[in-house]
């Protein structure tokens, strides 16, 4: 086999290989997969990942903490917020500071939010791969005003670069809670429409029931986490295992699966999307509580002060120009520090001398150790069962090659 | 409390450790990494997260290699610390954890660490012939001078002298 062509069939006695990728439609991003089929079975397959490779590791030792923030944009970049939250909470703890009571609400709020437009992603792509079409319509719809939302804060769809270190880019406009009230209101309907068109559909099910099958033991031994793990059935969510943001004063449930298929996969993905609107919710209504604040920390020497200030006093200039020139002061040390993601445990491993830049910071990305067990997964399947194991996967590119 | 165990156990296998900002870390030795991974898998620790190394450029020994784990029964989190020279081996988890496979993979291809009993250590991220180790500290920002030539195979140019 001549792995430098990029799509190679070629006999191997009974056996042929088939290249997915690396830009094959059905491989979420660049992926490529090399197929050892028999039939239509699958022997082997061997993920080649690193298509998406951009150093992002490195390119953090050099750049300051708050430089990096957008490179976490691109890490999940569908739910590329949960990214920006989870990374300042990292450099947070490295500091040892915790951003404002509003400024926690709002990036529960749009984490929540964005961990329904990443759901809506894999289960409307999954169900595109198998072939059901509409679900997906009704889903993007929504996910439209998830991304109007997001540019209403951040001034950006995508990549949005949201938070600071110790709070927030800007708080929430006006205009943005009454476009949230529509969605809250519009969204269980979706969802609802989405569980008529799939949940009960016989094809849906006869094609997820039972495919990718994994024990709970197996599942925690491939270092599954999120809703993959869930599926299998051990109740691991982070919000409520080890709480940060003040999620322990938010009402939720944690959906989990018996068998870990694509089918409860899938299930506890919906069952996520509603539970997650119950806490943007409660988010609504503490922000009515707390009413307006401070959503950035009041430390100059972390985040830089409001432009009237520089503009005015003398103070608030050299601390303006030492922040963007010199950066800020960093004790020595190592954190690691885990949000649940969309897709998983999102961890950020920072290793400080005390200068500007991170001497060291890694990212543990959710789907990396999920894809590594992609072969025990859909070894003896069928190959269009490997494909709704791969978007059951959730794998994003971006994070996975980093 | 897994400190005492650990101990208790297994005197002398905690080499150094320290807990910064609630971070529970400790400095194992190479040689008995399996032992002490044994022993705290028994007391809950069973998932690992992650496996990622650092470049001490001027240090002897020069890498840290970083394992995350995790209880789930009680959420407790632990990092444990091997502590190497370039060309020296670490024992490869891939026996205890189904996911040692990939990160490890991985530290290799970064750092051009060894994984003693690892079955398939390989490029993961970069590709075959890469020269040199990115994540090292003297691999220049830029990537080096990296050409390929006509079969597609890469090499170091002049400025780089990262083979290893």
């Amino acid at each position: 086999m001549n792995p430098t062509n990029s799509t190679t069939i070629q006999r191997e006695g009974d056996h042929m290989i088939v290249n997915l990728g690396p830009s094959h439609p059905s491989t979420h991003g660049t992926l490529r997969i090399v197929m050892e089929l028999e039939g239509e079975f699958v022997v082997k397959a061997t993920p080649e990942i690193g298509y998406l490779h951009r150093g992002v590791e490195k390119l953090g030792e050099n750049l300051s903490y708050h430089q990096f923030i957008p490179l976490t944009d691109r890490l999940n970049y569908c739910s590329s917020i949960m990214n920006n939250v989870g990374y300042t909470l990292a450099v947070e703890k490295l500091l040892g500071i915790q951003d404002p009571p509003r400024s926690q609400v709002i990036r529960v709020l749009v984490s929540e939010l964005a961990r329904i437009g990443d759901h809506i992603v894999c289960v409307g792509i999954n169900a595109v791969d198998i072939g059901a079409f509409t679900a997906f319509l009704y889903l993007f719809k929504e996910r439209e005003t998830i991304y109007d939302l997001f540019e209403m804060a951040a001034g950006q769809r995508l990549h949005t670069s949201f938070t600071r270190i110790g709070g927030l880019m800007r708080d929430l406009p006006e205009n943005f809670l009454p476009l949230l009230d529509q969605f809250l209101e519009s969204m269980p309907r979706t969802i609802d429409e989405m569980e008529k068109l799939l949940t009960h559909n016989p094809i849906w099910y006869d094609r997820t029931k039972g495919v990718g099958k994994i024990t709970p033991e197996d599942a925690i031994a491939w270092g599954y986490t999120g809703p993959c793990l869930r599926g299998a059935g051990v109740p691991q969510d982070l919000r409520k295992a080890q709480p940060y943001l003040g999620y322990d004063t938010y009402d939720f449930d944690i959906p989990i699966g018996t068998t870990g298929d694509v089918y409860d996969r899938y299930l506890v993905r919906t069952e996520e999307m509603r539970q997650s609107l119950r806490i943007v919710e409660q988010c609504v209504q503490k922000l009515k509580e707390l009413g307006p604040g401070p959503v950035i920390v009041d430390d100059y020497k972390i985040a830089l002060p409001p432009k009237e200030k520089v503009y005015t006093r003398m103070e608030s200039l050299i601390h303006h120009f030492k922040l963007v020139m010199h950066g800020m002061d960093t004790p020595v040390g190592e954190v690691y520090s885990a949000t649940e993601a969309a897709n998983g445990e999102l961890g950020y491993y920072i290793v400080s001398d005390g200068g500007k830049s991170p001497y060291r910071i890694h990212v543990r990305p959710p789907c990396y150790p999920i894809f590594n067990s992609f072969d025990e997964q859909v070894k003896g399947t069928l190959i269009a069962d490997a494909i709704a194991v791969l978007g059951a996967m959730n794998i994003i590119a971006g994070e996975l090659d980093r | 409390m897994i400190l005492e165990r650990i101990e208790a156990l297994l005197p002398d296998a905690i080499l150094d450790r320290h807990d910064f900002r609630g971070d529970l870390t400790i400095v194992v030795d190479g040689g008995r990494l399996l032992e002490v991974i044994d022993l705290i898998f028994t007391e809950g620790f069973q998932m690992l997260l992650d496996i990622t190394a650092v470049d001490f450029l001027d240090r002897d020994p020069r890498f840290d290699v970083v394992y995350h784990l995790l209880n789930l029964t009680n959420q407790d989190r632990l990092r444990i610390k091997v502590r190497v020279n370039d060309g020296e081996a670490v024992p490869s988890l891939t026996s205890r954890f189904k996911c040692a496979d990939w990160s490890e993979s991985e530290v290799h291809d970064m750092f051009g660490l060894r994984f003693e009993g690892h079955p398939d250590l390989k490029r993961l991220l970069m590709w075959k012939d890469f020269p040199g180790h990115p994540l090292r500290k003297d691999f220049p920002m830029d990537g080096g001078d990296i050409f390929c030539d006509d079969t597609g195979a890469s090499y170091a140019g002049d400025a780089t002298s990262l083979q290893g």
